[in-house]
């Protein structure tokens, strides 16, 4: 997918067509969620004068950085045909594991660092055991640890938040290195090694094709369970990391952060291109995904519309997403 | 010598038992076909010897090793490599992802390992080209390819990686009749590079012009195992439907 070694350009396909072959092969994203991105800036820019702002950019990346590492898991999840609907929840626990270490049990950032991913990647380790081994349905694996982690996350502090993290700790969610936000540069780095991860390596390449075809990944050898298990794993410790920005944002573990994220960072991958029945992923496409996400939200807000509306208006960006995405699969009657 | 040996294989699905102590064995360079009647056991039986199935009973070995112990990746490495009937392609990844999954080249960037994409197409490329198949383009999914060219992607496959020994489950069902003969002509050339071969067919004309053997398979056991020199259609035939029912096939066989 680098060089085009197919001769001189032949006339036949649209420029459009040809535009969109070559942006997919060389990014693997769609074009189509790029315009609707420009699309959706455009209109918010005409509604509110103040979204073309610089701080505004940096408010709509800061917002879409917890998101965004969601939908990162999500693509990898979905692309390999599993899913995971604990990402919010996780992401909640995980984030009140980690204030719990830092403030009530005074241990160092480090340590609570650690245990903040650490407590996603243990949680996405149990979906990822039951799955493999007890052969219980990712939906109901995850559905069922969308409650668990919920629930411990406000067992830990009887429901309240536990605030006033160390310094070190915040600095994780509000230092602004060289004027970018720490979570804006998290969010950034995560998915630069994603990215490669998926599209450039054994382990990415293993994972799109048991989402295609497990019967086929098994007869090439690939040991299926135990790449499902690091999978949801890998989930969860994202969903950690999600938790980590968000609560060192707010200076606070908060049992109720992560309500509904995993609607949003379902929504932002399909957006972005990945296939909900697997094979199909990019994190570029995500990308793209969580800020339209991301600017959907921030235009909301900026309009002032109710956060009653802006679920709503989420909600039916996946389904219209999902729904597109298969009528194109009708259309070009593929599959 | 024996590539590969098969004793007393026995394999049951929950109730239902399928093979009975089966036992088959494959030389270097030598072509045996495995035919029987839909259901007899042999997709089963050449599953256990890639490994995606288990074996409740019996002994497989490769080179004289024991290969039941070992993982389906294993077995690909020690030269096992199957043409499967469902073809077992993944249908959204392309001709190079398809032929080199599990196996892929890696380059060493910066000390970390990554896919050699380019030298993925181009060696499926030459391998495609050597099998003279006719695909539209090499960076498609195959998915949207035909039957005959999917199954042109899964025989390329199972010839890439140097293998001792391919299995092939009806590789020419979906396959136009110069392209059955290219498969023939495929299978004679692996027989003279020392590659043993196990063809499971239902075109009994083509698995008598290619084997040296032919293995029967009746209701999960070894029926019959004839020198295809030494033997003819209504032998085979005979055999495949057993000889209860024999009187019936031979009229059949006689009405044509
Ligand atoms: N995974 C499975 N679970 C349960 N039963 C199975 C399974 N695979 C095969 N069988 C049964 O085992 C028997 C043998 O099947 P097999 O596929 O080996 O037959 P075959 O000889 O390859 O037939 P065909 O010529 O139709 O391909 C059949 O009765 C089938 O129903
Ligand atoms: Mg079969």
């Amino acid at each position: 997918m680098t060089q085009s070694n197919s001769g001189p350009a032949k006339p036949g396909p649209s420029l459009w067509a040809r535009a969109q072959s070559s942006a997919i092969e060389q990014l693997h994203i769609r074009l189509e969620s790029l315009i609707v991105l420009l699309v959706l800036g455009a209109i918010m820019s005409v509604l509110s004068p103040y979204f073309l702002s610089v701080s505004n950019f940096m408010n709509i990346f800061l917002a879409t950085a917890t998101i965004g590492v969601l939908a990162i898991a999500a693509t990898f999840i979905l692309g390999s045909g599993g899913l995971d609907l604990s990402l919010g929840s996780v992401m909640g626990f995980a984030g009140v594991v980690g204030a719990w270490v830092a403030v009530t049990a005074g241990l160092p950032t480090g340590i609570a660092v650690i245990a903040t991913i650490g407590a996603g990647a243990l949680a996405g380790f149990v979906n990822g055991i039951i799955i493999t081994r007890a052969f219980v349905p990712a939906f109901i694996v995850t559905l069922g640890m969308l409650g668990i982690a919920r629930g411990l996350a406000l067992v830990i502090n009887n429901g309240a938040a536990i605030y006033g993290l160390p310094p070190a700790m915040v600095y994780l969610g509000q230092g602004r290195p060289m004027g970018i936000p720490m979570p804006v540069i998290i969010f950034i780095g995560t998915a630069i090694v994603m990215h490669i991860l998926l599209a450039y390596t054994r382990y990415g390449r293993h994972t799109l094709a048991i989402g295609d075809s497990e019967n086929a990944a098994r007869t090439a050898g690939i040991n299926v369970s135990r790449l499902r298990l690091s999978l949801y794993t890998l989930s969860g410790a994202l969903a950690g990391l999600a938790g980590l920005i968000f609560a060192t944002r707010v200076n606070a573990g908060d049992p109720t952060a992560g309500l509904t994220y995993e609607l949003t960072a379902i929504t932002a991958a399909i957006i972005g291109g990945t296939n909900l029945f697997g094979g199909r992923a990019s994190i570029l496409g995500t990308m793209i995904g969580a800020l339209i996400m991301g600017v959907l939200q921030n235009g909301l807000n900026l309009l002032a519309v109710q956060s009653y509306y802006q679920q709503m208006a989420i909600g039916a960006v996946l389904i219209l997403a999902v729904f597109i995405d298969q009528w194109q699969v009708r259309k070009e009657s593929r599959v | 010598m024996t590539l590969l040996n098969i004793t007393k294989v026995s394999k049951a699905f929950g109730p239902v038992s399928v093979l009975h102590g089966v036992d088959m064995s494959v030389d270097r360079g030598e072509v045996v076909g495995l035919v029987g009647d839909n259901g007899a056991g042999k997709s089963t039986l050449m599953k256990i010897v890639t490994g995606m199935y288990t074996a409740d009973a019996g002994e497989i070995t490769l080179d004289g090793q024991d290969i039941l112990g070992n993982t389906p990746g294993e077995r690909r490495r020690m030269g096992i490599e199957m043409i499967y009937q469902d073809l077992a392609l993944a249908r959204q990844q392309d001709v190079s992802a398809n032929i080199f999954l599990g196996r892929e080249p890696e380059k060493k960037v910066l000390g970390m390992n990554f896919v050699d994409k380019a030298t993925m197409r181009r060696e499926a490329q030459a391998m495609i080209d050597r099998l003279g198949a006719r695909l539209p383009a090499i960076n498609r999914p195959v998915g949207s390819f035909s039957g005959g060219q999917q199954q042109s992607v899964a025989i390329a496959r199972a010839l890439t990686f140097d293998p001792k020994l391919v299995i092939m489950d009806e590789p020419t069902a979906a396959l136009a009749v110069r392209e059955v003969q290219g498969v023939l002509d495929l299978i004679r050339q692996l027989k003279s590079e020392g590659i043993g071969v196990i063809l499971i067919s239902h075109r009994l004309n083509d698995v008598l012009s290619v084997t040296d053997r032919i293995v029967v398979l009746n209701h999960g056991r070894a029926a019959a195992n004839l020198t295809t020199a030494e033997t003819n259609m209504t032998e085979v035939v005979s055999a495949i439907v057993g000889s209860a029912e024999m009187d019936h096939a031979a009229a059949h066989e006689a009405r044509g």
